[in-house]
């Protein structure tokens, strides 16, 4: 067929119209269309571990999992509460140091050192990023790309908590079954969870705030509360990730306040599709172990997430997340125009 | 003088840069009234309204609701007073559905503490609760209006939802800017009803307005504004009567109209 004088139509496949209203409760047919998606992303992540060829692969898949929270706030941020926020590094640099000093210095076991650097990080990354709040796009992503790169001199600069050394000696998880099934556990709850959060009535506030903010000040919210909060759901998922580091690794040093922490989220996020929430873990799936295949090629690998990054934008303006999302839910053919 | 205003606006001044949109406005208005504030384009009426709401800072001046100096407050916090405002250029939420506009007011601390949309303290379902309002407003309930994305609807339906926000609120103040403009005839018709109940549930209205045959129906006071300033003030009546606003006012056909009609 002559493709000047044919479009393609997409149509709602049956089973997905059927299955949007009650009646899919009805059919065990459309029940299972619902869950199917739902059920292989929390099978697939679980089997992960027992998928992997070795220990150095296994630590890969906690890798993911880490830069998957990353991408996820990123994500959560960027498309539901307005706000670019490059700050990946800065959460994960609080996260680890907060964990590494609750453990070394304090005596805390990794159980309590993860929660604790989780909601401490996260109050005092928003607490610091308050000032910044009422900054739009731009101008709130550069000074989130700051930040790290600020927290980083001061601490080679007053040379604490171990200066460029960084703390050593740090608690790790009891075995790597546990540290795999902890971060992934972690993820899956987030995904699940900010997907019920955007959801509810306060994720319309967040969409609100973001699409027109006077109206929302005009309904009498408080929009700079909101804002803050939204931060510090999103610090905290960073700053967890950021202590789980820390007892992978044994260590927290300056290097977690790494760019890689705030750029790869980013090309994750666009990969597996913007907005989606499950596009970034996907995104993340497949980044993080390439990047470590080119490990070799030490920080050339910002070059290909740059490279990557643009010919996804260039050549494919949808993510993998929306792509298998319309092959699910519709069929397409071709039509005269 | 009116005793106990419930606003009283005190020598409100605001510059912009060199242009001064507003210069030394002083006006009252009285708990339950419909006070109509008229004049040509650009004399400064949506900035009135901007400073009361605390959207902008006054230059110097004074604003005070119930007595209580309410100047340069922020926003959220005048219109968790119960202070609220409809904007000229209307500012609903497009991509959601029409009833969902009123989740975002009805969520707020306001709302909440107010409540008893359903009977009891505690606010029932924000979506239920909507459906309610948005039927109060003029929404046909049992269509699908209601359910409609909000971009989809026309001008009368989103001046109503503008509306719809104050009231998911429980004011005390409605503060309308231009909310017959853009209107046809008939959509106006059926809109003043709407007002006059409003203020017989003992709400206090400001109204901004072109339509002055409307206005000069349902308003107890009107004020007259011309380059940012008060030019004068009284009864529909006195304000008619008046040959400086007939010579400010652009469309003196239309007061002319007006006098006759009335
Ligand atoms: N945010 C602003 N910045 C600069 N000038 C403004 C601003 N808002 C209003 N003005 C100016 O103030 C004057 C009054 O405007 P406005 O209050 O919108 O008039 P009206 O609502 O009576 O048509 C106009 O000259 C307008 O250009
Ligand atoms: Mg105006």
């Amino acid at each position: 067929m002559d493709i000047a004088q044919a479009r393609k139509e997409r149509i709602d496949r049956g089973i997905k119209v059927r299955s949007d209203g009650l009646y899919a409760l009805m059919s065990l047919k459309e029940l299972s269309y619902l869950t199917l998606p739902r059920f292989l992303l929390i099978a697939g992540m679980l089997s992960l571990p027992f998928l992997m060829p070795g220990m150095y692969w296994q630590r890969v898949i906690s890798i993911v999992c880490i830069y998957s929270l990353l991408a996820l706030s990123f994500d959560f941020l960027a498309h539901y509460v307005g706000l670019v926020c490059l700050g990946g590094a800065f959460f994960i640099g609080m996260g680890g140091y907060i964990a590494g000093i609750l453990n070394t210095y304090f005596g805390l076991p990794p159980v309590l050192t993860i929660p604790l650097a989780t909601i401490i990080g996260g109050a005092l990354s928003t607490f610091l990023l308050l000032p910044c709040l009422p900054l739009k796009g731009v101008y709130f992503a550069i000074v989130t790309l700051m930040y790290p790169l600020f927290m980083a001199r001061i601490i080679e600069a007053f040379d604490i908590f171990g200066g460029t050394d960084g703390i050593i000696g740090i608690d790790s998880f009891s075995n790597h079954w546990v540290e795999q099934y902890v971060v992934i556990g972690v993820v899956l709850g987030f995904v699940f969870g900010l997907r019920r959060l955007v959801n509810m009535d306060i994720g319309l506030i967040f969409t609100a705030i973001m699409d027109n903010d006077q109206a929302v000040k005009a309904s009498g919210i408080n929009i700079t509360l909101y804002r803050a909060l939204a931060v510090f759901i999103a610090s905290s998922m960073g700053c967890l990730g950021g202590a789980c580091i820390t007892h992978i690794y044994m260590w927290s040093g300056i290097s977690q306040f790494a760019l890689d922490f705030s750029i790869l989220p980013i090309a994750a996020t666009v990969i597996g599709g913007a907005g989606t929430l499950v596009g970034p873990v996907l995104g993340c799936l497949i980044l993080v172990p390439v990047s470590e295949l080119l490990r070799d090629f030490g920080t050339l690998r910002i070059v290909f997430y740059a490279v990557i990054l643009v010919a996804f934008i260039l050549f494919k303006s949808e993510g993998i997340m929306e792509f298998v999302q319309r092959k699910y839910e519709q069929f397409e053919r071709w039509t005269k125009i | 003088m009116i005793e106990d205003p419930i606003l009283k606006v005190v020598g409100l001044t605001k510059k912009f840069g060199g242009v001064t949109a507003l210069s030394d406005v002083s006006f009252e208005v009285g708990e339950g009234e419909i006070l109509g504030i008229i004049g040509p384009n650009g004399s400064g009426k949506t900035t009135i309204v901007n400073n009361i709401t605390g959207f902008i800072k006054p230059s110097s001046g004074m604003i005070f609701f119930k007595g209580k100096n309410i100047t340069g407050q922020k926003p959220h916090k005048i219109a968790d007073m119960g202070v609220t405002r409809t904007f000229q250029v209307m500012r609903p939420y497009y991509s959601l559905p029409a009833y969902k506009n009123l989740v975002i007011p009805l969520f707020s601390p306001r709302a909440r503490r107010t409540g008893g949309w359903r009977g009891g303290g505690r606010l029932g379902d924000r979506h239920t609760v909507s459906i309610d309002i948005l039927e109060e407003i003029g929404f046909e309930r049992d269509s699908y209006i209601p359910f409609k994305t909000t971009s989809t609807l026309p001008t009368g339906y989103l001046k109503r939802l503008e509306l719809a926000r104050c009231l998911s609120l429980k004011p005390e103040i409605i503060i309308c800017d231009e909310v017959f403009s853009g209107l046809s005839m008939s959509e106006i018709a059926s809109m003043v009803p709407l007002i006059e109940r409003l203020q017989m549930d003992g709400i206090t209205i400001v109204m901004i307005e072109h339509r002055l045959r409307e206005l000069f129906r349902v308003a107890n006071r009107i004020m007259v504004m011309n380059f940012g300033e008060k030019l004068i003030e009284g009864s529909p009546d006195e304000v008619m009567a008046d040959a400086g606003v007939k010579e400010a006012y652009f469309g003196s056909e239309e007061v002319e109209e007006v006098m006759t009609y009335a």
